[in-house]
């Protein structure tokens, strides 16, 4: 009689923190106390918390347990399993009230978020499909397959679905464009190159539910009129790549996947390609190139993928959150799905909150939250008492958020007005010593290297785009600059072949309309404000506050410190190389960095 | 079917377009509006990639390419905005950031489609800085192409060329973002790979980032040394194109001035590939001659073209002993000049210099195989001669091209220069040597000897028309006396690949077949003329065949030169000695 189980989160962030070593603890001390009958261990999907891993909860109770270390496992099972006793060190604490918070569903983290395409990440075991089962998996599939194709591809379309991967184009369009496509085979594709700095959304969904996306797909399949279809993942990935494999065969051995799915005269089967790491195989066209076998380069649309896609046949593409939302939204209907988010961007968006936020980690909200419940309610504020500066959405292809906007809903098209997008979820919160040129030029410098090539604009506009940000950067920028930029900007977003070009002049241009001043000083006063850009530092000794005990002196790996014992010391600024040593080292708050 | 009309508005007027058209074409050909293009080749490279055709089209977000976007019926182009012109002139800028500027010693400076660009939309400044911090090395590996990757701007107009026209795949893009660049299998460079020479990416690069070899210093230095003596052949396709050099209009017949301009070079004998070109005619009609009454393996297939030579040895090795033996004309007048005509002559052959002008690439590959070297197998004995002594047939190739640079270096007014003759005996040839210039030629020249040989009659009509044209694969029955003859012709390999494919799996219907490396045959070559007139191929066939029709001789055979050198030196064809110097042998490179 299993009286107990123990659920251990092995999200990626979970087991690069140690989640196997306190699983094993947990196992070895189950036999220590000779309970291993009566507890059953699942390793689930991303809980979400990522900062608080390793995380092991406790059912029935839901007892939320945090930073679990192979140490502290054992206290699991000889306090809470054995004796009754809840432990209350490894319980979360409230900041504010310093409470500790027995339940996962209370911790603030949690209570505002509402998990839909979330709703099994954490909850079950990602390799059984029996779990998956039981909490109405695969039940979709038997309902669509009772239906029309267009009667399921009206429901989608009723539900208002737009595509996760970042564009967010409304998906029941793209599904109907595929089912009147002429021209057989057709395929159904899954866009699993999730590439954005940061972004983790897809592969926890992948880790934690794949069944979710692999019945999604076979929906997609059936109502575009497809047999095949591809889960295109990047290599980076290894995990949701062998769950994804383990799901297929299991989906396959129950029928599911395969000859005549339940019964039905619907064959479907899913094969997995595996990318080779580059960014732009994340664009459709260039994904379907490279499952073809080919260089994957993007090409001109039209033809669109829905008219000729993968080896020139009608393909249907989404990405895995899109995926993953279908189950749901044929089980509960268009209404149910509209219940939550905005009227033009219904249900939810999963985001990777990070940066400088107190709370990182994967957040489900309804369409249309506001920045400042991300932040600030879910997310926990900022840490070290910092002021909020901006938000990052979109990843290269984005910009940022102010926090005039804090109060703003956020949906796809309000994003859009700000000069910004949504992208496949990425939200990096900068505080209030982040420099927005030095941001702006971190997210193009990945547009230069990911860039593939093909086309002018991209290959040559973005690299002169980074070369004026970093001689701006380095205090060698001048009159023109801006304008310069503005120029480059224009073009290579109006020319360049594919989604990826078109939009990396997103953060110059969003940091440029809200922070201009910031470029202003970097440009013209040779400052920057945020003290971030070594090269237009400038450290120096406040004679008062030095008392010559020579540690800078000695540390300063360009001798550019002189001095005598006990007197102050001096910078010579020719040799220095703001390095910033002098400033760590001194313990005596005498030098300044301006 | 009839073709839908689409209602296309383009700069604020309205015209009737077929459906499918693209806005370049409908902007071309209905508007009289040139949309400036760099890498766009009409069915081999359309892919978008330099932006500089781009377009506004009213409704969409962003700027359309013209090369590939297809009008739809309502469309509103504008071409012609300030928002397209800055597009154009930007993304010329930031190729020109990219590209060397040494335009004075570039030797393309006078066809350079980037330099042209520059000045069409307008450049007069570039206001980025150079993005080259060091040069990339050069690809000197082949014995036909350089490239230099630096003056490369990524149109992919070669890597088409390669894969869709010649189905060879030598080269593509590798690296990814500033780093891209054209190269082949683990950058092994050129002449390590699959690549068979023959040029066509050269003739579609815009700028000067593939070019010949060259041996025009080498030839210079033969021509000056008192001590050799310099002989110079020429191959039919070079006549109908060197006049382009000189602005003369496509399809000029420039025999005569080519054989004063070779002369006033200082060549001491100008004679003519086409007397080896009907040699080859004898040899190959006596091979398939043979193999027709003998059962020997067929389809023959010819073997004039060294590309396609290369490209069988390394794609059909399987198909190899359907290829005739018999050497390519080039090689055979090489190795007759020095065997035949020095010895006639009393020349030492050490101090005969072959120098022959080709349409191609690929000759300059194929002067240099190991067993092209028939020559000194010949004297070594009589003379002598030490291994170290061995000297080649051919010594040195030039393409059209560069015979046209040397002519421009002497100063001659090609255009005017009075017309001359070959010289005598390696200069007299037939019609049917004329045409092998053009795809389906050297089929035509051996079925009027064919024809004559088999069944002893005169043959009344000697145009064989199914087999001329720019057709990619041309077939014909051939009726000799009753007998059916199945004939195919194939130019661009590309084609070949498709003849050879049936040739391996045993489905071929036919006896005979042409192959030709380059599309349209050696007039289309590597090493011709760079043109982008579209019709400049036609042009070129059509001279072909005028200089055929007004030849007094227009049969193999019946060159009464081919007659000599069979009475006095060879034999018959296909003998012993014909065999020993005109044929060769081809190797297995498919593991190379």
């Amino acid at each position: 009689m299993i009286r107990n189980e123990l659920l251990i989160c092995a999200g990626g962030a979970c087991i690069t923190s140690g989640e196997k070593s306190v699983k094993d603890a947990l196992i070895e001390e189950l036999h220590a106390h000779s309970i291993q009958d009566e507890v059953q261990v699942i390793e689930t999907g991303c809980m979400g918390a990522c900062d608080l891993g390793p995380i092991v909860v406790v059912y029935p109770e839901g007892t939320f347990y945090q930073k679990v270390t192979p140490e502290t496992a054992h206290l699991i099972v000889s306090e809470h399993l054995v004796k009754g006793r809840v432990v209350e060190s490894l319980l979360y604490t409230e900041p504010e009230t310093q409470e500790k918070v027995q339940s996962g569903a209370e911790i603030p983290f949690y209570t505002r978020q509402v998990k839909r395409v979330l709703r099994n990440c954490g909850v079950i075991d990602p390799l059984s499909i029996e779990e998956y089962i039981a909490r109405d998996g695969y039940f979709a599939l038997a309902t669509a397959l009772g239906m029309t194709p267009e009667g399921i591809i009206d429901v989608v379309t009723e539900s208002g679905l737009r595509g996760r991967g970042g564009a967010g184009f409304p998906t029941g369009i793209k599904w109907k464009a595929t089912r009147n496509a002429r021209g057989t085979p057709k395929y159904v594709v899954c866009n699993g190159d999730e590439g954005d700095p940061g972004a983790f959304m897809d592969r926890s969904v992948l880790e934690g539910d794949p069944h979710s996306v692999i019945e999604a797909m076979t929906i997609a399949g059936y109502a575009v009129g497809a047999q095949k279809g591809y889960m295109y993942v990047r290599a980076e990935y290894p995990l949701a790549i062998e769950r994804f494999d383990w799901a297929l065969r299991k989906a396959r051995e129950y029928g599911f996947l395969g000859e005549n799915i339940l019964g039905s005269e619907f064959s479907f089967d899913i094969e997995i390609r595996i990318g080779a790491g580059a960014f732009v195989c994340g664009e459709e066209t260039a994904l379907l190139r490279s499952i073809e076998g080919k260089r994957g380069t993007p090409s001109v649309k039209p033809p669109f993928p829905a008219q000729a896609g993968l080896w020139n046949q009608p393909t249907l593409i989404n990405n895995v959150e899109t995926y993953a939302n279908i189950p749901q939204i044929i089980t509960r209907g268009a209404e149910w799905f509209r219940s939550v988010g905005s009227s033009k961007s219904p249900g939810t968006k999963v985001f990777a909150l990070a940066g400088n936020v107190k709370n990182t980690g994967l957040v489900e909200v309804p369409m249309g939250t506001t920045l400042r419940e991300l932040v600030f309610d879910i997310g926990g504020g900022i840490p070290g008492g910092k002021e909020f500066k901006a938000a990052q959405t979109g990843g290269p292809s984005g910009g940022v958020i102010t926090a005039d906007y804090l109060d703003m809903p956020i949906d796809f098209d309000t994003v859009k007005e700000l000069g910004t997008i949504m992208g496949s979820g990425g939200l990096i919160i900068l505080d209030e010593d982040s420099c927005m040129v030095d941001v702006a030029k971190f997210y193009l410098g990945f547009t230069v290297d990911e860039s593939c090539g093909k086309c002018t604009p991209c290959r040559e506009g973005t690299r002169q785009m980074y070369h004026t940000m970093e001689r701006i950067c380095e205090g060698k920028g001048r009159d023109g600059d801006i304008e310069q930029l503005g120029r480059l900007a224009e073009v290579v977003r109006d020319t360049s072949l594919c989604g990826l070009g078109q939009s990396a002049p997103n953060p110059v241009l969003s940091t440029l309309r809200f922070y201009e001043d910031e470029y202003r000083a970097h440009i013209y006063d040779k400052k920057c404000p945020s003290h971030v850009c070594k090269h237009l530092l400038t450290y120096s000794v406040i004679a008062d506050k030095c008392v010559g005990c020579t540690a800078c002196a000695r540390q300063c790996p360009s001798h550019a410190i002189s001095g005598e014992v006990k007197k102050a010391h001096i910078i010579d600024q020719s040799k220095c190389s703001k390095c910033g040593t002098c400033y760590e080292v001194c313990r005596f708050g005498a030098i300044q960095k301006e | 079917m009839e073709t839908r009309m689409l209602n296309v508005r383009i700069n604020g007027r309205a015209y009737e377009v077929p459906e499918g058209i693209t806005i370049l074409k409908a902007a071309q050909e209905y508007a009289n509006i040139d949309i400036p293009t760099l890498c766009y080749l009409e069915g081999i490279s359309e892919e978008g990639a330099c932006a500089i055709c781009v377009v506004e089209v009213k409704g969409a977000k962003n700027l359309q390419r013209a090369c590939v976007v297809k009008v739809t019926d309502g469309m509103e182009v504008w071409t012609n905005t300030a928002r397209v012109r800055e597009a154009r002139k930007l993304n010329v800028e930031l190729l020109l950031a990219n590209h060397p500027t040494d335009c004075f010693t570039c030797e393309k400076n006078q066809i350079c489609r980037l330099r042209e660009l520059a000045a069409e939309v307008g450049v007069r400044e570039v206001e980025f800085p150079r993005t080259r911090s060091e040069w990339l090395p050069f690809d000197e590996t082949s014995l036909s192409l350089i490239r230099d990757p630096n003056k490369c701007v990524l149109c992919r107009r070669c890597v088409n060329v390669c894969a869709k026209v010649q189905s060879v795949y030598a080269i593509d893009i590798v690296g990814r973002g500033s780093n891209s660049m054209v190269s082949t299998f683990l950058d092994e460079g050129l002449g390590n790979v699959e690549c068979v020479n023959c040029g066509q990416c050269l003739l579609v690069c815009p700028t000067g980032a593939i070019t010949e070899r060259s041996e025009i210093p080498q030839v210079w230095k033969a021509l000056g040394n008192p001590d050799k003596v310099v002989v110079v052949e020429t191959a039919p396709a070079v006549r109908v194109a060197i006049g382009e050099e000189f602005g003369m209009p496509d399809g000029t017949q420039a025999t005569g001035k080519m054989v004063a301009a070779l002369r006033g070079l200082g060549f001491d004998e100008v004679f003519d590939t086409d007397f080896s070109a009907d040699l080859t005619i004898m040899e190959e009609g006596y091979e398939l001659i043979g193999r027709l009454k003998n059962g020997g393996t067929l389809p023959l297939i010819t073997s004039c073209s060294p590309g396609w030579i290369k490209f069988a040895e390394t794609f059909f090795p399987h198909v190899l002993d359907h290829v005739s033996s018999c050497k390519s004309p080039q090689q055979m007048f090489g190795t007759v000049t020095k065997t035949y005509w020095a010895e006639k002559m009393g020349i030492d052959p050490r101090n005969v210099v072959v120098v022959s002008i080709m349409p191609c690439t690929a000759k300059k590959f194929e002067k240099e195989r190991p067993e092209m070297k028939t020559a000194f197998h010949y004297w070594q004995e009589k003379m002598g001669l030490r291994d170290e002594e061995a000297f080649n047939d051919v010594d040195y190739v030039l393409t059209t091209r560069e015979a046209a640079q040397m002519i421009r270096e002497s100063g001659m007014d090609f255009a005017n220069l009075p017309d001359e003759q070959f010289d005598k005996p390696l200069g007299e040839s037939s019609g049917a040597a004329v045409i092998f210039g053009a795809t389906g030629g050297v089929m035509e020249a051996a079925l009027r000897t064919g024809y004559e040989v088999l069944t002893n009659k005169t043959l009344e009509k000697l145009e064989f028309e199914d087999v001329r044209g720019l057709a990619g694969i041309k077939s014909a029955e051939v009726n000799i006396d009753g007998t059916i003859l199945r004939v195919a012709v194939a130019n661009g390999l590309g084609n070949a690949r498709v003849l050879m494919e049936q040739v391996q799996k045993g489905e071929s219907p036919y006896q005979f077949i042409e192959i030709m490396c380059c599309p349209g045959g050696c007039l289309g070559g590597g090493g011709q003329p760079i043109s982008d007139h579209p019709d400049v191929k036609q042009r070129r066939a059509e001279a072909i065949y005028r200089e055929d029709a007004g030849k007094p001789i227009r049969k193999s055979h019946e060159n009464p030169e081919i007659v000599e050198i069979y009475k006095e030196f060879l034999g018959e064809p296909n003998s012993e000695k014909a065999h020993h110097l005109l044929h060769t042998e081809y190797c297995d490179r498919s593991c190379e």
